[in-house]
């Protein structure tokens, strides 16, 4: 059954990013919103997770939208169709948790927006009105904004340069929708400061809000716990009890720490990488 | 006569590389050391062996020239004696129990158990006789000791065998947990090699519990068996311990033994840093503590709050260890880590032992205001596993409270057709032991299938 894992298509839709879709059919027939995998690009290589994107049980295919940050991803964005994939692990990780909240606000930032978007998926399906933010620096990087129209009640889109929707920050956005109207819940996934600026939008207006963690994983079942992160003061696992957890409780300067730990060596794997 | 040396690599040489310490009998030591043996008419050492291995017909056959009948006689009893050759708490167990040790010193068991297994695999290990196909189905969630001794007897009582294993590699604690220089991956390698010649079929990359659910499993197969291993890394719960420097001794050795992160060319990092400090006492600490040295550590020292008695570890490994140039310090115990994003110091308290207590066993106590602190690079934790939490919420599977699956004699669960073994089961134990799990369960599995019990539960 498992074992080949075929890309059956590749595509740019964004600088350095890339949509493939790849065969992997256990993951398919099993994941829901919020679940990631874990890979390996080449033999030998490093595993990292990523976020299933979407997924077709039937065909036994799934979703992945990477972006090129590091030698694994770059050496991911650089396959095409046809292309074996030697490891996909998973589904890992917990759901998303889909209930009927009422008027749910996704935010999604640079590749975050990839990550948000089955959940935003899930949650329109489930009836809740959902408020799309979509944020980029700069037009070029935004990705999935017809993917999210077709699903959301509302997209709004905003850039740092202003080259579209409107000039400011993803927050500058959900300041304005929190005022607006109620919203009863929050989900924020991207870079770090990002999350963290959210999280601390939401805090005084007590709107439970939720953000996706991306520590640096290995195994993804719970065996190292170099994954850990610190919720409410208590030390959890992202790649089991994650990755999704209470933005108000995510000690997010010390995750930042931690997903530098390798960054001298990932720089000069890259150098290399250039090299060649 | 004394015991005939095991051939070893010079203890500072070999701590450069991974390449594997003890060389191994020739067939001239093993038949001197095979010779010593008193052939008594009650052999204890087989009491102490947790599989009851006839170690005195097979250490005769040795003494005999007679290596592959030596090989069969241990097969019999144990399915991974390459591995429990290598890895067995030996001192404890069946040479802790042989008569010599009271004279002078026990049989060296271990060492021939290796030498008859590595001898028969050089040869492609025994030919299992084939058996007709039963027609039933087993699922193994799990591919360590546990999960590959239950497959091996389950596919030689004819049933057709799946092993699910999470990780892209199988053989569980084997391959990503002990080093290289103590257990050579090939030893592994081709005991799953072997299951996959039976017919056994290997499903990697499969996390049983998020991909397919327990009943999932059993809507396919006839039978399951758990094997999940206790691989949760527990930490000491003291400040600074998420502190960029500080790991479980997990991802510490899986960097290394799955990853290859001590390879100039790896594609994943490790930490290690000049100054390395291991916290712990059993053989996950001793094998995280030289594999430091081995990744490049200029000095790496075990902390541990009881005596070097006390210490769980394989005496061996505590002697290859020193030679090896590592660092012990006892009765001390960490309260804290201290640096600014990189741990830079560890904070330690001294401990006393106190009065034996009812079972004899002394305790250890903190001496206040005994703190000292000592700079570090990196630290790793290595203070003991619990078990494997992916399948905690299967329903009818009972839990005790310390997250260990319950089962009765024969390895079932509550939940009929449902069998485990193994770590999952004891909580972090031993490659025999759960060896020998494993093998019960698939009596019991094949007793169960055989008993009609199947078409009830359908
Ligand atoms: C649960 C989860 C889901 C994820 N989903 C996606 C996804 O759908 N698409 C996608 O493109 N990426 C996703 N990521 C991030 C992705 O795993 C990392 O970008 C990847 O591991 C980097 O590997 P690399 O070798 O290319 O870069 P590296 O050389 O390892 O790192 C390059 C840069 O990326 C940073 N970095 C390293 N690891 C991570 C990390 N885990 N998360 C964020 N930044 C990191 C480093 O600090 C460095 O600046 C996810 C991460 C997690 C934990
Ligand atoms: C570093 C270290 C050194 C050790 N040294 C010794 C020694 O010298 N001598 C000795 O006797 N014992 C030693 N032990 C203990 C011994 O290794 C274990 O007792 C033994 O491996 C337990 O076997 P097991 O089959 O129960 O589980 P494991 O070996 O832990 O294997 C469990 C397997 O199940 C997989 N798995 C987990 N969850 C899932 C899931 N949901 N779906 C699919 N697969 C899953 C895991 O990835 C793993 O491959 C050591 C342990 C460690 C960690
Ligand atoms: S299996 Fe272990 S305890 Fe039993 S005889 Fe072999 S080395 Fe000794
Ligand atoms: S107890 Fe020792 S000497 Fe006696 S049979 Fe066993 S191995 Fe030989
Ligand atoms: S990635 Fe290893 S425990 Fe989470």
């Amino acid at each position: 059954m498992e074992g080949v894992y075929r890309i059956l298509s590749a595509e740019i839709i964004g600088p350095d990013v890339k949509r493939f879709e790849v065969q992997a059919p256990r993951v398919a027939r099993y994941w829901k919103p919020g679940q990631f995998v874990i890979l390996r690009a080449i033999e030998d290589g490093e595993r990292i997770p990523l976020t299933v994107v979407e997924a077709d049980p039937e065909f036994g295919v799934i979703v992945l939208i990477v972006q090129g940050v590091g030698k694994t991803t770059r050496t991911l964005n650089s396959l095409s169709e046809g292309d074996m994939i030697p490891d996909v692990a998973g589904p890992l990780g917990s759901p998303s948790d889909i209930e009927m909240f009422g008027t749910v606000a996704v935010i999604g930032g640079g590749v975050g927006t990839a990550i948000a978007y089955p959940t935003a998926r899930a949650l329109a399906e489930a009836g809740n009105r959902v408020v799309t933010i979509v944020g980029a620096r700069t037009s070029d990087l935004l990705i999935l904004v017809d993917e999210l129209e077709a699903v959301a009640d509302t997209v709004i889109v905003t850039t740092d340069d202003g080259t579209a929707g409107r000039a400011g920050f993803v927050t500058d956005a959900l300041a304005d929708v929190i005022a607006e109207r109620r919203v009863d819940r929050v989900i924020a996934i991207g870079p770090l400061p990002m999350m963290a600026a959210v999280s601390a939008l939401t805090l005084p207006h007590e709107i439970p809000t939720v953000v996706s963690l991306n520590p640096i994983m290995v195994d993804g079942t719970g065996m190292c716990g170099g994954c850990r992160v610190s919720v409410s003061g208590e030390t959890k696992f992202a790649c089991v009890d994650g990755p999704e957890f209470d933005a108000h409780g995510v000690d997010f300067e010390l995750l930042a720490a931690r997903n530098s730990s390798y960054c001298e060596f990932e720089r000069r794997r890259l150098a290399e990488m250039g090299e060649k | 006569m004394p015991r005939t040396p095991m051939p070893e690599r010079e203890g500072r040489l070999r701590a450069l590389d991974f390449e594997e310490v003890n060389l191994g009998y020739t067939d001239q030591l093993a038949i001197l050391e095979a010779t010593r043996c008193l052939q008594c008419a009650r052999p204890v050492c087989v009491d102490g062996c947790p599989v009851g291995v006839k170690i005195n017909d097979f250490v005769a056959a040795v003494a005999d020239g007679r290596f592959d009948e030596a090989g069969r006689i241990v097969a019999t009893d144990n399915s991974l004696p390459a591995v429990c050759g290598r890895v067995c708490p030996q001192e404890i167990q069946c040479e802790g129990a042989c008569v010599m040790g009271r004279r002078s010193s026990p049989i060296a068991i271990g060492h021939l158990e290796r030498f008859v297994a590595d001898r028969a695999r050089g040869r492609g290990g025994e030919q299992a006789p084939a058996t007709a196909p039963s027609g039933w189905s087993v699922a193994i969630v799990g591919s360590g000791p546990a999960g590959l001794a239950c497959a091996a007897d389950l596919s030689r009582l004819g049933h057709d065998v799946t092993v699910y294993e999470a990780l892209h590699e199988a053989g569980g604690v084997l391959v990503y947990g002990i080093p290289e220089y103590r257990l050579p991956t090939a030893v592994v390698e081709a005991e799953v090699g072997r299951l996959e010649e039976m017919g056994v079929v290997f499903e990697l990359n499969a996390p049983i519990g998020r991909a397919e659910s327990i009943d999932d499993l059993l809507d396919r197969h006839d039978a399951v068996f758990i094997g999940i291993g206790a691989g949760l890394p527990r930490f000491l719960e003291v400040p600074g311990e998420h502190l960029v420097g500080v790991q479980s001794a997990n991802e510490f050795l899986t960097r290394v033994n799955l990853m290859g992160a001590n390879r100039s060319d790896a594609e994943t990092p490790v930490l290690v840093g000049k100054r390395v400090a291991v916290i712990g006492g059993g053989n996950t600490a001793l094998d995280a503590v030289r594999t430091a040295l081995r990744a490049g550590a200029d000095s790496a020292t075990v902390y541990y709050r009881r005596t070097e008695d006390e210490m769980p570890a394989r005496r061996e490994e505590i002697r290859h260890a020193r030679e090896e140039g590592v660092h012990f310090e006892f009765l001390l115990n960490p309260v804290g880590f201290g640096g600014s994003e990189r741990v830079e110091t560890m904070e330690l308290v001294r401990m006393r032992q106190t009065e034996p207590g009812d079972d004899g066993r002394r305790s250890v106590e903190p001496i206040e205001g005994s703190e000292v602190a000592v700079p570090v690079d990196t630290v790793v934790v290595a203070v003991g596993n619990a078990p494997n939490p992916m399948l905690s919420g299967t329903p009818d599977l009972t839990m005790s409270r310390r997250g260990t699956i319950v089962t009765d004699e024969v390895g079932m669960t509550d939940k009929p057709g449902v069998f485990a073994g193994g770590d999952i089961v004891t909580g972090g134990a031993t490659v025999i032991l759960a060896m020998g799990a494993g093998r019960r369960a698939a009596q019991g599995i094949d007793a169960f299938l055989r008993s009609g019990a199947l078409v009830e539960i359908d």
